[in-house]
């Protein structure tokens, strides 16, 4: 049995628009997602800002409802036995918020594990072992406003493990953390799947999900549009090549008439200062560089390049033809 | 026993946090005194010194009544703020036994107003208040703070399904202070008025502090339907919470700020 499983897995938000004239929007955030995490697996959901993956995870830990489909957690239905979902799960979500900020990191998380059951006879070993993995052993009599980012994230994790859950919810976790932040976070998680525990982790950091996840599922627009270990899904594009092409001023119509070429997977246009890069994929063994130079005639091109593709390109590809 | 240490430890905690804000504490001690003065100066001017003790009560829950409205509204809005209501939901424990105690902890904040509003009365205005009956009293303070937190509690389960249902806080402030006779007799108030002020706890609790300073019947009664009430509230709080919790779920309103 798999610890994860969701079925079909839709979620359909109302919202209006408008002030005099007032109209109703229903806004498909996921739509129909299918997809297992065995035991003691970290699965990544990997997808663009607004792609469904928070939707997907809040589902599953039972803060939202879906609109269709179903999914049970170490064999419980998320929406019939709730309650007993919370008990064996664990949440961290990313950035500033989820911490009591006038209250010590002793405080919240003596709070946390009241609201989780944690005996008052347990309580003062687990917070000292949660604080120890997260490395917060020393600050915890300090209130958490004067925290660091990286420091309330840890604490975060703390908090989501607590309990000691078999399950653990990451969302984002890394977000916002600077680079030796994020690489300790990244050590944590490491330590979390190597006790045992099974992870269900959201990024949009191809390079995390690459170094810890086991599987993937790339996820855009609602829909899981690949699914597979990080060496399946570059292998996806492996026998492709990628071509980047500075250039200056180029149009959105440029970008589609490259886009229409024959041979071309996928393009994506990213900004720089005073420039774009025009990163474009193509199917195995075309060379598009010389119809591209054509279509960009009469533009000043500067670097012109020419690589393998990595699990960016990858994952480009996958939420780029969507 | 669980239960118990989780509702005790919740409402230590919230109460530290509440204290611990300058600008809320600030507020806290200036509010009910500025009540007080002009409650004191309007009833003074019109009606002479005679009914500044009865007045000096009202002012006092005046205060009880403001904190925990105003702050249970805020309390929760904090809490979406913070981005902790979806954690506290997200947890295994039965959300009303986490919001009782907040509410709880901003009523506990008006006991303040009580005593900070009689010595105003006594060392500005030479107001004595006698205290005839200290028993009931004590009681219908308890039973005062006890019933404004539980319907405080009930405005907090409005407040979890929709983030502006903060201005129940906002509205209902005025309103119960008339209704409930703080100042004014309810004898005063149209007909119609009367049952809204009998539904509503605060009404018995002040009449219990009154009779308890100056006698006056029916002071158990008085108690009982204090306690009674704060009782209701918070069963119908807990009956009205799943139903909720699912509408929130559903419209997706639990992570709005």
């Amino acid at each position: 049995m798999s610890v994860i499983e969701a079925g079909g897995l839709r979620r359909t938000y109302k919202t209006t628009t408008g002030v005099i004239r007032r109209r109703r929007l229903e806004v498909e955030a996921v739509k129909g997602i299918s997809f297992s995490v065995e035991r003691g697996e970290l699965f990544g959901l990997l997808g663009p800002n607004g792609a469904g993956k928070t939707t997907t995870i809040k589902m599953l830990i039972t803060l939202l409802l879906p609109t269709a489909g179903d999914a049970r957690v170490l064999g419980l239905d998320v929406v019939a036995d709730a309650r007993e979902v919370r008990k064996r799960i664990g949440y961290v979500f990313g950035g500033d918020r989820g911490l009591y900020e006038r209250l010590s990191a002793l405080d919240n998380l003596r709070y946390f594990a009241e609201l989780y059951g944690v005996s008052g006879r347990d309580q003062r070993t687990r917070i000292a072992e949660v604080l120890e993995l997260v490395g917060l052993t020393g600050r915890e009599q300090e209130r958490v406003e004067g925290y660091s980012r990286g420091m309330r994230q840890r604490l975060h994790i703390a908090r989501g493990i607590l309990h000691d859950p078999e399950v653990v919810f990451l969302d984002e976790p890394t977000i916002g953390v600077d680079p030796v932040g994020a690489r300790q976070l990244r050590g944590t998680i490491a330590d979390l799947v190597a006790a045992g525990k099974t992870v269900l982790l959201t990024t949009h950091y191809m390079f995390e999900a690459d170094a810890l996840c086991d599987r993937i599922a790339v996820i855009a627009k609602g829909r899981i549009v690949g699914e597979g270990t990080p060496e399946e899904l570059k292998a996806q594009v492996a026998d492709g090549r990628v071509t980047e092409i500075e250039v200056y001023g180029v149009d959105e119509a440029t970008v589609d008439r490259v886009r229409a070429l024959d041979g071309v997977a996928s393009v994506v246009v990213e900004e720089r200062d005073q420039s774009q890069l025009l990163v474009v994929q193509t199917t195995a063994d075309r060379e598009v560089t010389a119809p591209v130079l054509a279509l960009l005639e009469g533009l000043e091109v500067g670097r012109v390049a020419s690589r393998e593709p990595t699990l960016e390109d990858a994952y480009v590809a996958l939420v780029g033809g969507e | 026993m669980k239960r118990l240490r989780l509702f005790v430890f919740a409402w230590l905690l919230h109460f530290k946090m509440l204290s611990q804000s300058a600008f809320d504490g600030f507020l806290a001690i200036l509010w009910p005194l500025f009540f007080a003065t002009v409650a004191f100066f309007m009833f003074r001017a019109g009606r002479g010194s005679a009914v500044l003790g009865p007045v000096a009560l009202g002012a006092a829950v005046m205060g009880v009544w403001t904190a925990t409205s105003v702050s249970a509204s805020s309390a929760l809005q904090r809490e979406r703020r913070l981005g902790t209501l979806e954690l506290l939901v997200a947890s295994p424990t039965n959300l009303a036994l986490v919001l009782l105690p907040i509410t709880l902890a901003t009523s506990t904040i008006g006991l303040y107003c009580i005593v900070a509003t009689l010595l105003w009365a006594r060392f500005l205005f030479g107001v004595h208040i006698p205290v005839a009956h200290p028993l009931t009293f004590g009681l219908g303070i308890v039973g005062i703070v006890v019933t404004i937190g539980s319907l405080g509690f009930l405005m907090a389960v409005a407040f979890v399904r929709s983030r502006r249902a903060w201005a129940i806080g906002a509205v209902t402030e005025y309103p119960v202070w008339l209704v409930c006779g703080f100042l004014v007799p309810i004898s005063l108030l149209p007909n119609w008025v009367r049952p809204i002020s009998w539904l509503l706890g605060p009404t018995w609790g002040m009449r219990a502090i009154r009779a308890g300073a100056y006698g006056g019947p029916h002071a158990l009664l008085d108690i009982a339907a204090c306690f009674g009430l704060a009782a209701a509230y918070v069963l119908l709080g807990v009956l009205v919470l799943g139903t909720v919790l699912d509408s929130a779920r559903r419209r997706a309103s639990l992570s709005l700020t």
